[in-house]
């Protein structure tokens, strides 16, 4: 009964996603305000439907209905109730689910928060995202109805792949989604301004708090994919450059593109057709990693269950969306006319300049991604690309985009001068030059790369933090004053602060963790000790647990340094009873200086187990500095600017609103 | 509503227009290139191989484990799988558990050892066991190219002859154990 209410919502929801798509386009074209005003509640009444749709899923979860095929197949009685929930988007139907629930809600929030829009750019947004929704919504009820009956219903259920059943994959895909759906909204705004053929400074900063708020997600959700990465797959590492991830990656940095270019078209009113491309590309990349993942021509640990089917239907809707959208654009674009001249050292020349390295750094990694598929189809030979390729082409495509970054950010608009950049840089430039040399001296030589990777992070936060102290240290003054000025910045100034030093603590972090791991292998006997990294550890042995779907053997170290004891780390081999699969959970401990992260592998006959003793140091910078990035991505939502709404537009281009 | 209620700007032709159509003339080709890999589904690649002699190829040793290496004198005489893997691919990681479980059943298990460093690979065994019979260091994809290796890791099973009977592309899940796996090497052993 449950899951019937869900499909005919979905049903229903499909015909109302029809409607929206269509009448409010019809009436823009033709000036009619009673077809344009249905786009608003009909996007509400969508969410409405999903929600239910959703909700009876999820119902079916906790209930464990098993004569629901997609239940019975992902799902178990003995899973705790978290998991039960987790375990409705860790599968095909149902994270397609919440992919079209996400759509909904972000098309939902443009009817209800876009109050600042002119009524025919709204209509044709939010009919633009129904179209996205129409597409999906039929992808779903004719190739992947989670609510599918299964007669007769089986006993029990199938269960959910072990390494899934963890806190942090359950958080892990509606936060990426809530990114990669979220930059369907940047995707309509695009269509819609095309459609109109007026792009302007009002139309970049309508754009930006929704390109900021998809963009701070998928901040989140990608580095909540590499945290569990690293703790659940047992060896330490956070980025593997997997197909799947990658296709994740990709939108990230063409959005990060468009966040910086979309500030120029607000500011300066030019670069405007570039931006209206990266919009469109950074959701077509979230739509390529979609068909990527559920499509089945590239293997990978993440990827779902493939279908030919359903990867024709996804390359369809791929080809429609995308391949339409370009063509529009290859129409529209050309009449759009440039705004304000810039002097190649200025602060929209370097904004161009970071558009240029992270649009080459996209290429580079969506070459990586297809270049295998796309060899294999003209008959060549087979290859597979790995970490190899990457850390050879996007690694340097990093250094001058870092290297740049603390300097275009400080540099005037239209025409800057960058001697008065450096002047006011010079304090960070020395203190990171002093601080880099003084690595080199204490280590060795061979260690350079490593260096340039601390002496460029330290760069972004010093060359960061510059700006922002010398503006509040002007003289004259004491503290207070020092203090009210700080104060006093505009929000959008300490957000672009805080998400740059961001990068700079994610950058010494991978640095260090990439290049100053120590391991030790090695079978210990219960009662030894083994040194790792200046600490003591002893193996105190292993004994069995019981979880509440698994059995496991769990090894517990005592670590101590210099005598003192440091912390009690265990480490499970667990085995899932009913999937019938081992996983291995390392024991970690983390400080801000390092992770302690051990591994407990198999027995040998002599009474010795088989350890991984890892000391990672600074890893926790890594997801420390994402977390910034994505706290930056909210300080910059919460400017002023997007809460009292721009002005409207007047029929000649606006003058640029003063800061 | 008269303020937003205007036509679009004329379309102005322009002479640098023809800029403007490479994006969609780049998707295209991208498009073209998804189309024709979706009718390969990796993890089923037939492979032009099957029921043929397994190539002739005659690997290294993996320097530190053992100084017999592995070449096509070792296959056949009975049914065995050639595993090819490597320390940096995580799928392998995540099938090795699988691969230990069926050396441990007494299953040859041969292994290639794809574009790695010997110490890295030499750690990889260390650490998540050795299920392996005889290893030979593919440095640089040489033999794999012969075997026709789409990505790693891929299994393949081998049958009394020296002739190659499946692929497997992709990890191998314990499911693939039970369905073809098994079943394959039970009907070779008869």
């Amino acid at each position: 009964m449950i899951a019937e209410l869900g499909h005919f919502a979905l049903v229903l929801a499909f015909a109302v996603a029809i409607v929206q798509g269509t009448l409010p386009l019809l009436g823009a074209a033709r000036r009619d305000a009673a077809l344009v005003a249905v786009a608003p509640p009909a996007a509400l009444v969508q969410l409405l439907l999903i929600s239910i749709a959703f909700g009876a899923l999820v119902h079916l979860y906790v209930v464990s209905d098993f004569s629901v095929a997609n239940v019975a197949a992902n799902s178990h009685q003995s899973k705790p109730l978290v998991y039960r929930i987790s375990g409705v988007w860790g599968n095909h139907e149902g994270s397609l689910l919440l992919w079209v629930w996400i759509l909904a809600l972000f098309g939902s929030a443009v009817a209800a928060f876009g109050g600042n829009l002119p009524v025919l750019f709204k209509s044709r947004v939010l009919a633009i995202q129904a179209l996205i929704g129409v597409g999906f919504l039929a992808f779903m009820l004719f190739t992947s109805n989670p609510f599918e009956r299964l007669d007769p219903a089986p006993l029990e259920g199938r269960g959910l792949n072990p390494i899934l059943q963890d806190p942090g994959l359950a958080m892990h895909p509606p936060m990426l989604y809530l990114g990669y759906v979220g930059f369907s909204t940047t995707f309509s705004f695009a269509i819609a301004g095309l459609l109109e053929g007026r792009i302007d400074p009002s139309w970049a900063r309508w754009l930006r708090p929704w390109t900021l708020a998809a963009w701070t997600a998928l901040t989140l959700g990608i580095a909540l994919g590499s945290w569990w990465a690293y703790y659940e797959l047992g060896w330490g590492g956070f980025w593997f450059w997997d197909p799947v991830e990658n296709a994740s990656f990709m939108p990230w940095l063409a959005g990060t593109a468009l966040l910086h270019s979309a500030i120029v078209v607000e500011k300066r009113d030019t670069l405007k057709s570039w931006t209206i491309l990266l919009a469109i590309l950074t959701f077509a990349l979230s739509l390529l990693g979609t068909f990527l993942v559920r499509s089945g021509v590239l293997t990978s640990v993440h990827a779902f269950a493939s279908d030919p089917a359903r990867g024709v239907f996804i390359l369809a809707l791929l080809v429609v969306a995308v391949g339409g959208a370009l063509a529009l654009y290859a129409w529209r674009a050309p009449s759009l006319q440039g705004g304000g001249m810039f002097a190649p050292v200025s602060r929209e020349g370097a904004l161009l300049l970071n558009n240029l390295l992270l649009a080459s750094a996209t290429a580079t990694v969506l070459l990586g991604t297809l270049y295998p598929l796309a060899l294999d189809v003209v008959g060549g030979p087979k290859i597979s690309v790995g970490p190899p390729y990457f850390n050879a082409t996007f690694v340097p495509l990093m250094i001058p985009l870092f290297l740049a970054l603390p300097i275009g950010a400080v540099l005037a608009w239209k025409r800057g001068e960058l001697g008065g950049a450096l002047q006011r840089l010079w304090l960070a430039a020395a203190a990171t030059l002093g601080v880099s040399i003084v690595l080199l001296l204490v280590s060795d030589l061979a260690r350079g790369l490593a260096i340039l990777g601390y002496g460029l992070g330290l760069w972004l936060i010093l060359g960061s933090l510059a700006d922002p102290l010398g503006r509040a240290a002007l003289p004259g003054g004491g503290l207070a004053r020092f203090w009210r000025r700080l104060c006093g910045l505009p929000r959008a100034s300490w957000a672009m602060v805080v998400a740059h030093v961001g990068l700079g603590v994610l950058v010494i972090g991978v640095t260090a963790t990439s290049t100053g791991q120590s391991e030790r292998i090695l079978a210990m006997k219960p009662g030894e000790v083994a040194e790792l990294a200046g600490y003591s550890v002893r193996f105190e042995g292993v004994r069995e647990v019981r979880g509440p779907n698994w059995i496991a053997q769990r090894g517990t170290f005592a670590v101590s340094r210099d005598g003192a004891f440091v912390a009690e780390i265990a480490s499970d081999k667990r085995f899932f009873v009913v999937e019938q699969r081992p996983t291995t959970e390392a024991g970690i401990h983390t400080t801000l200086w390092r992770d302690l992260y051990f591994v407990l592998g198999e027995p040998a006959p002599d009474g010795a187990w088989t350890v991984r003793l890892y000391h990672n140091p600074l890893v926790v910078w890594i997801w420390g500095g994402a977390v910034l990035m994505a706290l930056g991505g909210l300080l910059s939502l919460s400017d002023r600017r997007f809460r009292v709404g721009a002005p409207r537009p007047a029929r000649v281009p606006a003058a640029v609103p003063a800061e | 509503m008269s303020a937003s209620l205007e036509q679009p700007a004329a379309a102005r032709p322009s002479r640098r227009g023809w800029l403007f159509l490479l994006p969609v003339l780049a998707f295209a080709a991208v498009g073209v290139v998804l189309a024709l890999g979706l009718g390969r589904d990796p993890q089923t690649l037939p492979s032009v191989l099957i029921d043929k002699p397994a190539p002739s190829f005659a690997l290294p040793p993996l320097p530190g484990r053992d100084e017999r290496g592995f070449s096509s004198a070792d296959l056949g005489g009975r049914p065995m799988l050639v595993n090819v893997f490597a320390s940096w691919c995580v799928p392998c990681r995540i099938e090795h558990p699988v691969l230990d479980q069926l050396a441990r059943e007494g299953v040859t298990i041969h292994a290639i050892n794809y574009k790695d460093a010997p110490e890295d690979a030499l750690a990889f065994l260390r650490a998540l066991g050795d299920p392996f019979t005889r290893i030979g260091a593919d440095r640089q994809g040489r033999a794999a190219i012969d075997w026709g290796v789409y990505g790693v890791p891929e299994t393949f099973v081998i049958d009394r002859d020296g002739r190659i009977r499946y692929r497997h592309v992709g990890p191998l899940q314990p499911r693939d154990l039970e369905q073809t796996i098994r079943p394959l090497l039970e009907k070779l052993a008869r």
